[in-house]
């Protein structure tokens, strides 16, 4: 399988910290795959060196064959590679409907010179964009609060407003950081359900950061494991399970957790 | 060459006085990670105080220029510019401790316009005459010539200096000050009021920046309500340049400043710039640091977590 | 109805107006004042209130405009082509609009070489940094003694009218309301509520920024070349430091963000200099007696007003009057932590 994101030796030091250490990780594109460690392991500096927040001191990262490191978030954002974050960052004043439409902006075929003319193809590309808005949150059941202040959604809405932003752009690659923090076991479900439903839905890969495990061990085909930043294991849910140094490291009693779901 | 050593003494007293505004400002920007702008204008507010401190002294006492006029003059604008500075604080700042910072530097410039043309209104807008108080002579070293407003410049600096090294460095609120700029939730966990720290702070800047006022209106003693705008400006390049959160750097950038825009007003011919730009060195100073090195001189580069 | 159907209105209106309307100097100076306001306003806005980002030196490129349109129709203009009639008719309305049109472009220029390298700062060090721009800017005029320098400069023609003023104010509300209101426009407000989202969604904050930020002094080179026009006298000391802040009052007051609010909040604050003067008059009508002093001093000194007026706001209501209808910019009240995301996770 070609892989569609290929971390080779990834390196990240800030400083005299070192947050990785020669990381490597494959995502092929139809993968799902979690990423997990304790606290401070590195996780999220492994989305913000993908993402382009943060230059790696060291390493390759490809997507699709181009190398992804040293450009602006946005431009890789426009590659395809699309994500969430541990505190969710919608736009605080804008609605549901704008935080998605927002989401556009990067396929819009017309620029400043349309926006201020008006002319017959900027109208029709803007109703296009409407009814494609109205259409994926119609899909996530967020159609209704369409002009609700995004401020005002329950956090289970938050996050999910959130996860159709990034849909919005269509990407191949959706990079999702712990999206089960602060929900209930039935959010949890609903949350499971959700990233299954979108990964076949919409056909892209999944890297997933989480700490609990049911959800992590529920729906990922693979997992990988971060310790002080250096990948110490990766494998299937089960193999994890097994593995002492996971054990050791993180996992402990949460090991006896629910057996995998079966694969996709 | 003696010219330039010449400049370099002038320089050197102009420098000290922006060094001396500067460090006020970097004392609160280590504390609350905020520009005061109303800084330059307590500065303003020294000078006045201090003006309307000496017309009564002196007229009780009859007395003329004297080594006890100038510094009671000078304790005396402290002391109330200091309680000013806290007020301020306490009225304008502390309620928007929560807000970001824009919300707040909004603020900042509102009690700035506030407190220069609320002067304009109470002391009339001026030019006012700063009378001396101190007797004026002139030190004769070789072909150089120092005044005694460069002598009490540079004498009064230095107290402060080694006053505010000794607090910071070994008094409890000092080292408060210092712990909160590094970080404020572990201070207050160490059981640190941050409340009195901060107002402490704002006293202390404002007690330098009027005692830099003073100092200003002994060189310069036509004052105006406005006379913090532009040193006061100024005064925060120079804290940008040594490093803003630094109070050694604040010190130095004060010295850079002062020397660099002597100089550039001293050698306008062999530069070729005219003297009437000198405003504008500051501001050069300030893009040039903004786009190479943010953190100052002997600021640390600090690298944002996301 | 289609915004241009609104502009087209505008534009007629502004001609009526001009054309039939008959106006004493005083009333007539008035309204120029309020639709130069509402062109700086409106224009700042779409960089402080919908972009986010906190420009303190707009005079500077009204000062650009100003100076450099006023050199070409009174310098330049006569130069180039003298047996022309300037004065008026089409040869002075042409070469008027030339200038304007030169004027805005060159304060472009200046925007888009200061913003480059300046919109990188964030919050308080961009502040300062436009502030030193804006000054820099203004000192540099002080010393070019083409154009007067500190002795001042007088403008040949008082080419700005009622219909001019507003067609370019109808102008700048459509261009900046239109942008704003379009899918590519809620990049702007991105920008300002989230950069970090911004960029994760293919935003690049930099070119919305630096675009936000070139249009605003387009706008204020327009507003610049108008007042040079309408004054016909130009001094630096007219484009400081005092004069940006007056255009930030308009923009906080009125509500970062809220187009409409911008335009309340210019029109009000233009009048409020001849308010203020009327109330001791009217003070004296209704009771009887003057004023005091004091209170009647302190009426006359407009700063000050200014100056509690923004601190009060920024203590109560820091969205403006009107920044609450078109959603509540949340960058003035949620404290983004520096250290923002998550942690190491």
């Amino acid at each position: 399988m070609d892989s569609l994101l290929e971390l080779r030796d990834c390196t990240m030091q800030f400083g005299g910290l070192t947050a990785l250490s020669k990381l490597s990780l494959q995502i092929g594109p139809r993968d799902l795959v979690g990423l997990i460690g304790p606290n401070g392991a590195g996780k999220t500096t492994v989305f913000n060196i993908i993402t382009g927040i943060y230059k790696p001191t060291s390493g390759t990262i490809q997507f699709g064959g181009q190398s992804l490191v040293g450009r602006k978030a946005s431009a890789i954002a426009a590659r395809g590679v699309a994500r969430t974050f541990q505190n969710i960052r919608l736009f605080a004043s804008l609605s549901v409907y704008d935080n998605v439409r927002a989401a556009f902006t990067m396929h819009l075929k017309h620029g400043i010179a349309h926006a201020l003319w008006r002319g017959g193809s900027f109208g029709r590309e803007e109703s296009e964009i409407s009814d494609q808005v109205i259409d994926i949150l119609k899909i996530f059941g967020l159609e209704d609060q369409r002009d609700v202040e995004c401020k005002s959604l329950s956090y289970g809405d938050q996050r999910r407003l959130e996860i159709v932003r990034a849909l919005a752009t269509r990407p191949k690659l959706l990079l999702l950081d712990e999206p089960a923090a602060g929900m209930n076991p039935r959010e949890k479900e609903e949350l499971m359900e959700l990233i299954q439903f979108v990964k076949e839905k919409y056909q892209i890969a999944v890297l997933l950061v989480e700490h609990d495990m049911k959800v992590v061990m529920g729906i990922c085909m693979r997992v990988a494991v971060l310790d002080y930043g250096e990948k110490i294991a990766e494998g299937t849910p089960a193999d994890i399970r097994k593995n002492p140094e996971v054990i050791e490291a993180y996992l402990g009693e949460e090991a006896k957790g629910p057996p995998p779901a079966p694969t996709l | 060459m003696n010219q330039f050593l010449q400049q370099l003494i002038n320089g050197l007293s102009l420098g000290a006085i922006y060094a001396l505004i500067a460090l006020g400002y970097t004392m609160v920007y280590g504390v609350l990670r905020f520009i005061n702008f109303a800084h330059g204008d307590v500065f303003m507010l020294g000078a006045y105080v201090g003006l309307y401190a000496r017309r009564y002294l002196a007229g009780q006492t009859q007395a003329g220029p004297s080594l006890g006029l100038a510094v009671s003059v000078l304790l005396i604008s402290m002391a109330v510019c200091a309680i000013v500075g806290m007020v301020i604080e306490r009225l304008a700042y502390a309620p928007l401790r929560n807000r970001p910072r824009l919300t707040v530097l909004i603020t900042a410039i509102g009690v700035s316009l506030f407190l220069e043309y609320g002067g304009q209104q109470f002391f009339g807008a001026g030019p006012h005459f700063f009378a001396p108080i101190i007797p004026s002579y002139k030190m004769h070293t070789g072909a150089l010539s120092i005044t005694s407003n460069e002598l009490i410049v540079f004498s009064v600096t230095f107290v402060l200096l080694i006053a505010l090294t000794f607090i910071v460095l070994k008094t409890k609120l000092g080292t408060a000050m210092r712990a909160l700029s590094f970080n404020p939730t572990a201070a207050s966990l160490m059981g640190i009021n941050n409340s009195v720290v901060i107002s402490f702070t704002f006293g202390l800047g404002s007690a330098l920046a009027a005692a830099a006022g003073i100092l200003w209106a002994v060189k310069y003693p036509a004052i105006t309500p406005l006379v913090g705008l532009l040193p006061g400006i100024k005064a925060f390049v120079a804290a940008v340049l040594g490093g803003i959160g630094n109070i050694p750097g604040a010190a130095l950038g004060g010295l850079i400043l002062g020397v660099t825009e002597t100089l550039v007003v001293g050698y306008s011919d062999l530069l070729h710039i005219p003297p009437s730009y000198k405003d504008a060195v500051a501001f050069v100073i300030l893009i040039v640091i903004l786009l190479f090195k943010p953190s100052g001189l002997l600021g640390k580069t600090t690298s944002e977590k996301v | 109805m289609r915004p241009k159907i609104y502009f087209l209105i505008g534009v007629l209106v502004s001609f009526l107006v001009w054309y039939f309307v008959p106006m004493d100097q005083y009333i007539r100076e008035i309204v120029l004042t309020i639709g130069i306001n509402i062109i700086l306003a409106v224009s700042l806005n779409l960089v402080n209130g919908h972009t986010g980002q906190f420009s303190i030196g707009h005079a500077g490129f009204m000062a650009i405009g100003a100076y450099f349109s006023a050199w070409i129709t009174t310098v330049g203009a006569p130069t180039w082509w003298p047996s022309l009639d300037l004065s008026g008719g089409l040869a002075g309305t042409l070469v008027f609009l030339g200038a304007l049109l030169a004027g805005a472009l060159l304060a472009a220029l200046a925007g888009l070489l200061i913003g480059i390298p300046t919109l990188r700062l964030r919050g308080d060090y961009l502040a300062i940094a436009t502030l030193g721009f804006g000054e820099i800017i203004r000192v540099v005029i002080q010393n070019t003694e083409v154009v007067g320098g500190s002795r001042g400069f007088s403008v040949a023609y008082g080419y700005a009218t009622i219909f001019w003023t507003y067609l370019f104010a109808a102008l700048t509300i459509y261009v900046v309301a239109n942008l704003v209101n379009s899918a590519y426009g809620r990049g702007f407000l991105a920008v300002r509520d989230d950069e970090v989202a911004a960029e994760s969604i293919g935003v690049n904050t930099t070119k919305y920024k630096v675009i936000a930020f070139v249009l605003a002094a387009f706008f204020a080179g327009i507003a610049g070349g108008l007042y040079s026009h309408f004054k016909q006298y130009l001094h630096p000391d007219r484009f400081n430091f005092i004069t940006s802040i007056e255009v930030v009052v308009m923009v906080i007051v009125g509500g970062m963000g809220s187009t409409f609010g911008v335009i309340a909040a210019a029109i009000v604050l233009s009048l409020l200099p001849e308010a203020l003067r009327f109330i001791p008059q009217f003070y004296q009508q209704i009771f009887g007696v003057s004023l005091p002093h004091l209170v009647d001093d302190l009426l006359k000194n407009r700063m000050m007003i200014y100056s509690l007026l923004l601190i009060i706001l920024m203590l109560t209501r820091p969205q403006g009057i009107f920044g609450g209808i078109s959603g509540r910019p949340a960058f003035l009240f949620k404290r983004k932590s520096v250290r923002a995301d998550g942690l190491a996770s």
